[in-house]
């Protein structure tokens, strides 16, 4: 995290270099319209609006700490309707990945777990195992709320299982890519390279 | 007519035993009517849809799609890339623009895929399948091979986000798109042209992590759906179609609702009208049977 301190007076200059298209932020003229186009508006903590003008009042701390960009469900309502064609979401996700990569996430923000459980399932075997992935989100917060997310889920499943829509032979391992090594190969380069740009 | 030839990027929910997997197989039952052939792309991997941003970086999750890009260059070079799930061609879609309009995303993405013995171009079309239809083919072709018209059904067309922004469909607006309706009409079936939960989020993947917020959100748009006195939804999104039939039991149970509202894919209905079978259609995939469906497939 050292390598950031240089930013610590220029939040603003931190997120242009480090947030996935970042350089947009500036752009934002303050309307409000992502804000109420947004279908979880209610729901943030800090509106896409008002993150912006955070970022350029320097509110570092504020900012990357909320739990406000994990409320994005990745509609791109604010996209199409943003006057400017900032990427919002883009933004959003940029923001939250930025906020994990140098771990301010609240602790136990749901979607920052299940976005990450996501991630780590398919590194694994190139693509995504339902199954392991659902048990995984039922027991991110510990084995006895676990259980109980698993009988509240019951019905859920057995409907899935009955329609064919869920296998439980996935816990096996499941569906694969062929070419695991080269699959690992190219993200631990895409990894490496996408490190040497966070300045 | 020769059959019409596509590179086809299936998608994790579509496999055998995964969430969508019934949207694959009534997918094909439709391909087979309009003789289109799906050719896939080998080795496809996941697209992170819009969720892998915690632990994937934007690199690492462009590089995921132009793996795909590459395989499906080597495998199918004169294909269009099609895609059926509205993550996976959202994503997809968006990698290939970024990799045409950053000179430097291109350069690190070639580094990237070497490591792969990758090659890439980046000269693809990427495409959802719902353009292939009205694009390729168009309503008026697309009418000609029913055979069993869907007669007295009502149907709302569930849009919903991915297949509508930011990318949409050529001619469509974001805020009111009619391709959905036209082609519930076009299968002979009535849309409801008033739907107003048309392009309300279901909360994506966020039905996982909020479950709460997300089933206040599906629950307007199944009232909705009833309000507007229709019989059934349809959507064009894997995501769309399983947040909004399977969570129904636990929203009645929380909100004292009594919702038992079909939820199918524009490839169900089309599957049906052409007179494929109810298996074929993949009507044994519903949670919540759509029995007008399976009595107009079992004629």
């Amino acid at each position: 995290m050292s390598n950031t301190a240089k930013y610590r007076n220029d939040f603003l200059k931190e997120v242009e270099a480090n947030v996935e298209e970042g350089e947009w932020v500036k752009m934002c003229m303050q309307c409000g319209v992502c804000a109420g186009s947004c279908p979880l508006g209610n729901a943030w903590e800090h509106t896409p609006q008002k993150i912006f003008m955070m970022i350029r009042a320097g509110k570092r701390d504020e900012v990357l700490s909320s739990d406000a960009m994990w409320m994005c469900t990745s509609c791109y309502n604010c996209i199409v309707r943003c006057p400017r064609e900032v990427p919002i979401t883009h933004i959003m996700h940029g923001l939250a990945h930025y906020a994990k990569r140098l771990g301010l996430v609240p602790a136990n923000q749901p979607t920052a777990k299940f976005a990450q459980l996501f991630w780590n399932n398919l590194s694994k075997r190139g693509r995504i195992n339902e199954l392991t992935l659902g048990l995984g989100l039922y027991f991110m917060n510990g084995f006895v709320e676990g259980i109980k997310t698993s009988i509240k889920m019951q019905s859920l499943g057995l409907n899935m299982i009955k329609t064919g829509r869920m296998n439980v032979m996935e816990i096996f391992g499941g569906h694969s890519v062929k070419d695991t090594s080269g699959f690992h190969a190219m993200l631990q380069k895409a990894e490496e390279i996408e490190a040497t740009r966070i300045k | 007519m020769a059959k019409k030839e596509y590179s086809f990027y299936p998608g994790c929910s579509s496999q055998k035993g995964a969430s969508s997997s019934n949207y694959l197989k009534s997918a094909n039952a439709m391909c087979d009517a309009l003789e289109i052939k799906l050719n896939h792309i080998p080795d496809w991997n996941c697209c992170a849809a819009s969720i892998g941003y915690a632990g994937g970086g934007k690199l690492p999750r462009i590089s995921l799609s132009a793996r795909n890009i590459a395989l499906s260059e080597q495998a199918h070079p004169n294909q269009d890339i099609v895609a059926t799930c509205a993550a996976c061609w959202l994503a997809t879609k968006e990698a290939s623009e970024r990799i045409d309009h950053d000179p430097q995303i291109k350069q690190e993405v070639v580094q990237v895929l070497d490591a792969a013995n990758l090659k890439i171009k980046n000269n693809k079309p990427v495409r959802h399948m719902v353009e292939v239809l009205i694009e390729d083919f168009g309503y008026q072709a697309l009418g000609k091979k029913v055979v069993k018209p869907l007669e007295g059904i009502k149907i709302a067309g569930y849009v919903g986000c991915q297949t509508n922004r930011p990318f949409g469909i050529a001619g469509e607006s974001f805020e009111n798109p009619l391709y959905l309706d036209k082609l519930v009409e076009t299968m002979g079936a009535e849309p409801i042209k008033n739907y107003d939960k048309k392009v309300q989020c279901c909360g994506g993947a966020l039905a996982f992590s909020e479950p709460e917020k997300s089933q206040a959100m599906i629950k307007d748009i199944i009232t909705s759906a009833y309000d507007s006195d229709a019989d059934m939804i349809v959507t064009p999104c894997p995501v769309c179609q399983m947040n909004v039939e399977v969570y129904q039991d636990q929203i009645n149970k929380k909100y004292g609702t009594k919702f038992n509202m079909p939820v199918v894919y524009y490839s169900t209905l089309m599957s049906v009208a052409y007179g494929k079978s109810a298996k074929e259609a993949a009507l044994d995939g519903q949670i919540i049977k759509a029995k007008q469906l399976e009595a107009i497939a079992n004629k």
